[in-house]
């Protein structure tokens, strides 16, 4: 044997381990991973997320055995699995809910990286893969949403795949060729149908695996925001740190514990979640002659949703304006140097002129696609010195809540029926949410700091 | 942290709160009688579906068969609940072709094996709701093509199938809003339109200005009469157990899956002290 490695396991291990790192695999990644011993309750979504990814695929692959991606028999067929599969109506019910739960807690494990600042050096790629996971789970989503077939599932794909046709020159085929027809039909049902139950999940399952490697390879970080790799014993090993297993995996199953709780609360006593996780009018087969009075996306795309709708064409006005304010300010005064200095100025003028020639449509969808797409670049828009919220001066603090509260009131202007008054309101939310990040390169580094530690703050049990 | 998560939730509430929002276009919706677990009440409304409902609308995803489970023998089924000859394992099918209905009716009676789902108003009132008010909310209206109209679905083109049991009934609809010219333009004044159909469907109609502190307020009240209070009072009680079923059918498995339900969370609590203890026990030594 060429190259012969040491192997310390015998027997029936052995034999596995000089054909297959499985020792080393493991120990690399669970009982010698060291993660920092002060994670808090913010730490325990992205196992969760791991969990609901579990039960999609298991109950989704129960359900694919007895649904049928027929526009004339899908509807019934949900009813078929609802009524007539043995145990069908539980993994439907887990399946619609794992849908919601998995936007809840993905939501909550990116507002975890926000506060205390997971996504900077080393871990921007941790980060990237995560956001590419988030677009990953709307398309998912999005195409899942369409199968049971139901009015909203019909028109709310309409709607969205018509956004398509706002893009200049291509936009009308493209939506056409997405569509497979002229409206949403049953040739739309089937690609959405493929596309749900095999491409995206191969690629959302490719997308963990490199962000969970990303992860090991640069180490976790923790609600303090520091390295606990600065800190290591004689053996190499971070002081701070504890292994995986067995430490974290029983702190993970007390967190399953609680979640599953909540979980199978929802599946038992709540499925419809007062008409917010399975939409009432859902109940009713689609019928392509037939508009809902009102058209909303389930609860985990209203906030995207209403800054879709924000953008009207005097609001476009308004970001027309910004733009060309910022280009002034960015000539006059910033750090930019070299051809940057000129180039961005230039690019934001360009942007504020495309927003007087395109449709305002478009820049609706601009909006909605930019404020997921902008999170890409959040490592290099945040400048603050310290990477934890809590080492950050008090105002800064202050933002982040303005930023969620702002969230989730898009949010709820997104399940509702447009009004002046409420197209205002997300028009500033709109604002809100894209100065946030775009401003970030401004705000982030000014106030005083905290110092930060040297090593973790731990309290022991 | 602690302080932003409190404002967290707090912000939750506030947004969850103003959620709840009125049915489309009709009145308010009375609250149905909770019989969901009475099996009489669930056969008897099975009995007033097959009899009434299931000629014009069809409960495709429902199988006979599955009347057993609110305590029906198969031979009862299909001595008192199946007439067209089908087996009790048939599907809830009609004979009528959408296509024949949307030219006899104008539209095609939907399928109502989950309707009292489909009828529910976000963190509102439930689809049983709905048509429990809506199968009450019937009047004569001569000057529509069916002899009726409804209050909660105006215009509906279904007819009052259960008029006979309800008995006859009038409606004083007083409706308060601005005066509009015959253009359609809003003039300015206010009046209170008070129109009374009459057991017949005729109605008359009296205009007059309102008072000067209810002007600016639109608002619009509906009094039925019931000419037998003792035949409606009946009517009501049938309509609750057609009702009953109709929210049944919409989810048959719905009683067994809290039933089911309080097992599964009981053992989770359980599971939730043991790893809360292991978790403990391996966390004591880190310090």
């Amino acid at each position: 044997m060429a190259g012969e490695k040491k192997i310390e396991t015998t027997g029936l291990l052995g034999w596995i381990d000089t054909r297959f790192p499985l020792t080393s695999t493991w120990k690399a990644h669970v009982s010698e991973y060291y993660a920092p011993k002060n994670f808090n309750f913010w730490y325990i979504f992205g196992s969760l997320a791991m969990l609901v990814l579990v039960i999609q695929i298991v109950t989704g692959i129960f359900l694919v055995m007895h649904y049928k991606p027929d526009a004339a028999k899908a509807f019934e067929s949900v009813e078929y699995i609802m009524r007539e599969v043995p145990g069908g109506w539980i993994i439907r019910y887990m399946h619609s809910t794992g849908a919601s739960m998995f936007f809840v807690v993905v939501y909550l494990h990116m507002l975890r990286g926000l506060f205390y600042g997971s996504y900077r050096k080393p871990r921007e790629l941790v980060w990237i893969f995560g956001v590419a996971i988030f677009l990953c789970l709307m398309a998912e989503a999005f195409m899942g949403y369409l199968l049971p077939w139901g009015q909203m599932s019909y028109w709310g794909a309409q709607v969205i795949v018509n956004l398509f046709a706002a893009i200049p020159l291509i936009g009308p085929d493209l939506s056409i060729w997405i569509r497979g027809d002229y409206v949403v039909s049953d040739a739309t049902l089937n690609r959405f149908f493929a596309f749900h139950v095999i491409a995206v999940p191969l690629i959302l399952i490719g997308l963990v695996v490199a962000h969970i490697v990303a992860l090991h390879e640069v180490g976790s970080n923790n609600p303090d925001g520091i390295e606990i790799k600065a800190n290591k014993d004689a053996n190499g090993i971070p002081l701070d740190g504890v292994p995986f297993h067995p430490y974290y995996t029983v702190h993970d199953i007390f967190g399953v514990a609680m979640f599953l709780i909540v979980f199978f609360a929802i599946v038992f006593f709540a499925p419809e979640m007062g008409g917010y996780f399975l939409e009432y009018n859902n109940f009713l087969p689609a019928d392509p002659l037939k508009t809902p009075p009102h058209i909303a996306p389930v609860w985990y795309f209203t906030p995207f949703y209403s800054m879709l709708r924000a953008i009207t064409d005097q609001f476009a006005w308004v970001l027309a304006g910004l733009s060309v304010l910022g280009a002034i300010a960015l000539f006059l005064r910033s750090n930019l140097k070299g051809v940057w200095r000129l180039a961005v100025p230039v690019v934001l003028i360009v942007l504020a002129v495309l927003l007087r020639l395109l449709d305002a449509k478009f820049w609706g969808v601009v909006a909605m696609g930019g404020a997921v797409v902008l999170l890409f670049f959040l490592p290099w828009l945040d400048t603050s010195p310290v990477k934890s919220i809590r080492y950050r001066p008090g105002w800064h603090k202050v933002l982040y809540g303005i930023f969620i509260v702002n969230f989730l009131i898009l949010g709820y202007l997104g399940t509702q029926p447009p009004s002046p008054v409420f197209n205002l309101m997300s028009q500033i939310g709109t604002l809100i949410y894209l100065g946030f990040f775009l401003l970030m390169p401004f705000w982030s580094h000014r106030g005083t700091f905290k110092p930060v530690p040297d090593r973790v703050t731990y309290k022991s049990h | 942290m602690k302080k932003l998560l409190g404002a967290f939730a707090l912000m939750m509430l506030v947004v969850a709160a103003p959620l709840a929002q009125a049915a489309e276009g009709g009145a308010p919706l009375e609250r149905a009688p909770h019989r969901i677990n009475d099996l009489a009440s669930l056969q008897n409304g099975a009995k007033i579906f097959v009899n009434y409902c299931l000629n014009c609308h069809s409960a495709n995803s429902v199988r006979y068969s599955d009347l057993r489970n609110i305590g029906l023998t198969d031979a009862q089924i299909e001595g008192n609940l199946v007439f067209t000859g089908e087996s009790v394992n048939d599907m809830m099918h009609i004979a009528m072709t959408p296509a024949d209905a949307k030219r006899w009716f104008g539209t095609t009676p939907p399928d109502l094996s989950v309707m009292a789902r489909a009828k529910s108003i976000n963190a509102g009132p439930s689809g049983a709701d709905y048509i429990y008010t809506y199968m009450r909310s019937f009047y004569r209206d001569a000057s529509k093509l069916t002899g009726w109209d409804n209050t909660v679905f105006p215009s509906v083109a279904m007819p009052h199938v259960m008029w006979k049991e309800q008995g006859p009934r009038t409606l004083t609809k007083v409706v308060v809003h601005e005066a509009q010219d015959e253009n359609g333009v809003p003039t300015g004044a206010w009046e209170r339109v008070t129109t009374v159909f009459d057991e017949h469907g005729y109605s008359t109609v009296k205009t007059e200005p309102v008072d000067s502190h209810i002007a600016g307020h639109a608002s619009t009240q509906l009094q039925f009469k019931a000419l037998d209070p003792a035949r409606a009072q009946a009517f009501d009680n049938q309509v609750a157990d057609l009702t009953a079923f109709l929210a049944w059918m919409a989810e048959p498995v719905q009683s067994d899956r809290k039933r089911i339900g309080m097992w599964v969370l009981l053992y989770l609590a359980l599971f939730l002290v043991i790893a809360w203890r292991l978790n403990a026990v391996y966390w004591k030594d880190v310090k």
